[in-house]
């Protein structure tokens, strides 16, 4: 390396015109054409290195692993072709899964984007100690997942928890064991993942909102156009391309929802004794590392894999439509 | 150049790298060879993990004495979690099949020994360490249960199971039940459904709190007790085949536990979650079965504020051994030689009986069962309970249950299914039949 340099550093900078240089020039061409070509390639490498690593391989080893019969606590793999799929095709508790995290991920995302929306609207408008309320709606994102679904988990408690006391006073007598049925855990882990993300998304909102010309709305508000109108006919279609980005990231974190129900089903990955509320990843993992069925825990990541590119492509041709104006 | 000064980089990290590496490798081969040596020159740390409610082993006192005696080796003492079957093993089984997170010594139930026995490859061989010498500390059947499939020793026997009831004295008192240990024993000495009347009675009379503390835990009473009339099996025969739909012990076992939670008498709390620990403290409910290791679990989690409103009966129905574990070392523990001598310590008779003072663990070992201080020991927690007089007689003729490979997944899926049941998002007509379902699934 250092002899490189050497001989490159001797090169003098204006070289001297002369037949014995043609082949010194032609090689300092193409080195400056591969700083220009390759140079910038050589400086995003790093991510698509890390990429490859630790996104690829996984996925790839998942795809090998999941064509066998692979015991994780100290058995033998065996190829097994498609076996491992559709056994898990076949499998009700597999379609219990999918259907709880579709429910839930329905239960907690609708609402939580709407509310985003309104909530950044407001966040728009020129009020008193704006970046004090700015940040305050982004202050439960700074709390730990793990944190949030244990304190949920206590105020959902059926003997002494805050939701069922409150009930008491509204003249609900019976204590509703919000695990135990399906409707009822639905709503408990999707208001964990509301507070937790609602705030994330009017951020996000709010940013795409500053972007919108003032000028729009000066020229609709003398055509009177009233706010509302204002709303739906401008901020809405002009922060489109802002939706979309949340409503994927919404999509994949709801579909891969982990960490709340665990921790409501206190450590287990059965989610509750029917199975209420086990979610794809809590299933997964359940036959992984509970189990030890490593090959078909595999089978069903990359199904969920598919299941979360079906999903993010779903929610795109709904969300394309918005503002309807194409 | 761009690529020669890249390769360049790229190599002189990989050297940098490499030397990391070397000396790493060379600290930790100078570390083995240090603590071989007798007086290894620099401290090392071994950790023991362990699982359970309360005072789970009755190791603190123990450690506490190797610590003063040992400065070179010191312990860390690190009870993981309440529940074995759902967050402990299979933690374990992860760290085992990776290589690394396990501790120098853990703590295995006997719900766990089947699979334990059948992977040599996790344990190491306690008889190069001289352990082989402890046999006739222990009876025959805790002994080869821990010699694994290629009949190598990798696990010594902590405790045994043994059989009581605990009581709330002050919850039977309001319900206007007798109190004395020996009046309620007599309360149902005619066998279960005595005790089943018992509850009646006392749900008559107290609405705040609930008989027993969970279906599980008295299903697990009465299975230990049912296996040792039949044949001392129970998911699984002695060939690892699933007899969960079969074998009478199980259905006797599920019947009795269907019978009690219809009878309205649980508090509904799963045992060794958070609700079940907060019940303790909340007083939810008067009965629990104890094993010996139970009481531990009682005092530790209940606390100090529940000192002496806790008492201990004879079970109905006879004896059962439900529990007892054994401590082996991982093959990855760096440090195997003090990793076994620790783990002798605690197996050792003394180790067991400072546990047995510590949180009621019954000794397996026959030195220590048959130390009169055993014999004569009381529970200050339990109302003075004469405890060495309770389970004393028994435990040496506690029978050994056989667990198959696949026991503790087994029991996780089907006792769900029981919570379940006992909750209300299970009817009551289809539990059995989902029962058998769910252990079939999981034995796959």
């Amino acid at each position: 390396m250092s002899v490189n340099l050497h001989t490159e550093r001797a090169d003098p900078a204006p070289p001297p015109p002369g037949p014995g240089r043609h082949h010194s020039r032609s090689s300092r061409r193409f080195w400056s054409q591969m700083d220009l070509k390759a140079t910038p390639y050589f400086l995003i490498s790093p991510y698509f290195i890390l990429f490859a690593i630790f996104g690829l391989f996984p996925l790839v080893f998942t795809l090998w692993v999941s064509l066998q019969d692979y015991g994780l606590a100290g058995g033998d793999a065996s190829f097994t072709g498609l076996k491992n799929y559709t056994k898990l095709l076949a499998d009700a508790d597999f379609w219990n899964a999918v259907i709880n995290t579709v429910g839930i991920f329905a239960l907690a995302t609708v609402p939580q984007l709407f509310l985003a929306l309104m909530l950044a609207n407001a966040l728009n408008k020129r009020l008193r100690g704006r970046l004090f309320f700015r940040l305050g709606v982004l202050l439960p994102l700074v709390t730990s997942v793990v944190a949030v679904a244990i304190v949920f988990t206590q105020l959902y408690g059926r003997d002494f928890g805050l939701f069922n006391w409150l009930l008491g006073f509204l003249g609900v007598d019976h204590h509703i064991d919000w695990q135990s049925a399906k409707w009822s855990s639905w709503t408990a882990i999707a208001s964990m993942v509301d507070w937790r993300w609602t705030g994330y998304n009017a951020i996000i909102y709010l940013a795409g909102m500053q972007t919108i010309p003032r000028d729009l709305y000066e020229a609709a508000s003398i055509d009177g156009a009233s706010s509302r109108r204002q709303f739906w006919s401008i901020t809405l279609p002009m922060i489109r391309p802002t939706i979309i980005f949340t409503v994927f990231v919404s999509t994949i974190g709801g579909l891969t929802l982990f960490a709340e129900p665990v921790m409501f089903a206190s450590n287990r990955m059965d989610g509750g004794a029917t199975g209420q509320f086990q979610t794809i990843a809590m299933y997964i993992v359940e036959q992984g590392f509970r189990n030890f069925d490593y090959g078909y825990a595999a089978a069903a990541a990359w199904l969920l894999f598919i299941l979360i590119l079906l999903g993010v492509g779903i929610n795109y041709t709904f969300v394309r439509r918005i503002g309807g104006s194409k | 150049m761009m690529n020669n000064m890249r390769r360049g980089r790229m190599l002189a990290v990989a050297s940098v790298m490499t030397a990391a590496l070397g000396i790493t490798t060379a600290c930790s081969s100078s570390d083995t060879g240090s603590s071989s040596s007798p007086a290894p020159a620099e401290t090392i740390t071994l950790t023991l993990q362990t699982f359970g409610g309360g005072t789970n082993f009755g190791y603190k006192s123990a450690v506490e004495k190797w610590n003063a005696e040992h400065p070179n080796v010191q312990v860390k003492y690190n009870n993981l979690t309440d529940s074995f079957e759902n967050v402990y093993w299979p933690q374990m089984l992860q760290w085992l099949q990776s290589g690394t997170g396990a501790g120098d010594v853990v703590g295995v139930d006997e719900g766990g020994m089947g699979l334990a026995k059948a992977r040599p490859q996790f344990f190491t061989d306690l008889g190069q360490y001289g352990l082989q010498s402890r046999q006739a500390d222990f009876p025959a059947w805790k002994w080869e249960n821990g010699l694994n499939s290629e009949g190598k020793l990798f696990a010594l026997g902590t405790d045994v199971g043994g059989m009581s009831i605990c009581y709330r004295t002050d919850l039977f008192k309001k319900a206007g039940l007798p109190t004395d240990r020996d009046e309620v024993s007599k309360l149902w000495s005619g066998g279960w459904d005595d005790f089943v009347k018992a509850g009646q009675d006392f749900q008559a009379k107290v609405k705040d709190a609930k008989f027993v503390d969970s279906i599980n835990t008295i299903y697990n009473v009465v299975l230990s007790q049912e296996a040792a009339k039949n044949g001392n099996v129970t998911y699984f025969d002695k060939n690892q085949q699933l007899i969960v739909d079969k074998n009478p012990a199980v259905k006797t076992a599920f019947d009795f536990s269907s019978k009690i939670s219809q009878a309205g008498l649980t508090a509904k709390l799963q045992n060794f979650t958070d609700p079940w620990s907060t019940g303790f403290v909340k007083s939810q409910f008067a009965t629990l079965g104890c094993p010996g290791w139970m009481l531990g679990v009682v005092s530790g989690t209940a606390g100090d504020r529940f000192k002496g409103k806790w008492d201990v009966a004879t079970v109905p129905g006879g004896g059962g051994n439900w529990g007892g574990s054994w401590l082996a070392v991982p093959k990855q523990s760096k440090h195997p030689k003090q990793a076994a001598e620790l783990l002798n310590f605690l197996t050792s008779p003394e180790g067991q009986l400072m546990a047995f003072k510590e949180g009621g663990n019954l000794p397996s070992s026959i030195p220590a069962q048959d130390n009169p201080g055993l014999q004569s020991a009381t529970n200050a927690y339990f109302s003075d309970a004469p405890i060495g007089k309770i389970f004393g007689p028994s435990i040496k003729s506690l029978q050994p249950t056989f667990l198959g490979e696949k026991h503790a997944q087994v029991k996780r899926e089907v006792e769900q299914v029981l919570n379940g049941m006992d909750q209300g998002s299970v009817p009551y007509g289809q539990a059995w039949q989902k029962f058998i379902e769910a252990g079939q699934k999981a034995a796959g």
